[in-house]
């Protein structure tokens, strides 16, 4: 069990790595701009000329990420609400099994 | 790898609709199917489409100095097959498009093709590729997460590519010059994503190991030692 934790741990820290080293290696020298914007002024300057506008546009910055906050929030809420479930069906398989003997 | 609204012409913007509407509505038959016939997976199939929620919700640093967001369709792509993450990918980007302006309904089958199509189906051949050369499953998922992820950006660039080509050396300078905004930054968020990946299967191996068997993803073993 422990090997399987340190397994665990390994891989959580790789992911928080990733994301945290380019932060800490650029120096503060970059934007770090998404790339779909990236992409659509490039897609401008290579011509694109948008013909329709997005039906709803968040009215902030602030309304925006807390939409994508929202959108992860939900994502999570019902990983973790099936994860969860799962888990517990096992705990529960296991004692009932325990208690069988 | 959103393409913004009104951002493809209009030939196209029709084109990738007709083309990915086929993968999306064979997509919503397939999570009928699976929910009607096989109801103690519907726990999993929320758990896949909650995944790409989260990851798809997620903007994060790279080392080229820009931010992307992974796509996370590669898990369910292993779980139930890739179509029904043609479903599942194209609700979030609906999603997004209507709500976020992240996006849009014009680029939406373009969209829909990059993340919900290619992506699922190049993380679902890595994985059986990975199987068969006799890869355990997590390897298999890392994988299927890392080129799922990969592939949808290089098609997001493949598709911009091709209705902005560039004036002077054509679609195949407009393909470089997209794909050097996609393709470097996306690599260690693909890396990434395979380790959350690693990570779900390594719950789901302990915690949903009927599921899993019934699935055919791992044999049916006599129970672990615990």
């Amino acid at each position: 069990m422990t090997r399987s934790r340190l397994v665990t741990a390994l891989l959580v820290l790789g992911v928080l790595a990733l994301i945290a080293l380019p932060l800490v290696l650029d120096g503060g020298t970059s934007q770090f701009a998404g790339t779909d914007a990236t992409a659509a002024e490039l897609a401008e300057e290579q011509g694109a000329q948008p013909w329709f506008e997005s039906v709803l546009s968040p009215s902030s910055a602030e309304v925006e990420s807390g939409l994508f906050a929202v959108q992860a929030a939900l994502g999570g809420g019902v990983l973790g609400y099936v994860l969860g479930r799962l888990r517990g069906r096992r705990l529960a398989e296991r004692s009932r099994e325990d208690g069988g003997t | 790898m959103h393409i913004a609204e009104g951002f493809l012409p209009a030939t196209h913007a029709v084109g990738w609709t007709l083309a990915a509407a086929p993968f999306v509505v064979h997509g919503a038959r397939q999570v009928v199917t699976e929910v009607r016939e096989r109801p103690e997976n519907t726990l999993l199939l929320g758990a896949a489409g909650a995944f790409t929620f989260v990851l798809s919700a997620v903007k994060l640093p790279s080392f080229t100095g820009s931010s992307s967001h992974p796509t996370g369709t590669g898990a369910g792509a292993v779980l139930f097959r890739p179509p029904v993450m043609a479903l599942l990918g194209t609700i979030v980007l609906l999603f997004q498009a209507l709500l976020l302006a992240h996006g849009g309904l014009t680029t939406l089958g373009a969209n829909a093709f990059a993340m919900a199509v290619v992506g699922p189906w190049a993380g679902y051949g890595a994985y059986r590729l990975v199987r068969r050369l006799g890869g355990g499953l997590l390897p298999g998922v890392f994988a299927a997460m890392a080129v799922a992820d990969l592939a949808t950006y290089v098609t997001t660039a493949g598709q911009l590519a091709l209705a902005l080509p560039d004036a002077e050396t054509g679609v195949a300078g407009a393909l470089v010059k997209f794909l050097s905004v996609f393709a470097l930054t996306q690599v260690p968020l693909a890396v990434g994503e395979g380790l959350l990946g690693v990570l779900l299967f390594r719950t789901l191996t302990v915690n949903a190991r009927p599921e899993l068997e019934r699935l055919g993803l791992v044999a049916a073993a006599p129970e672990p030692t615990r």
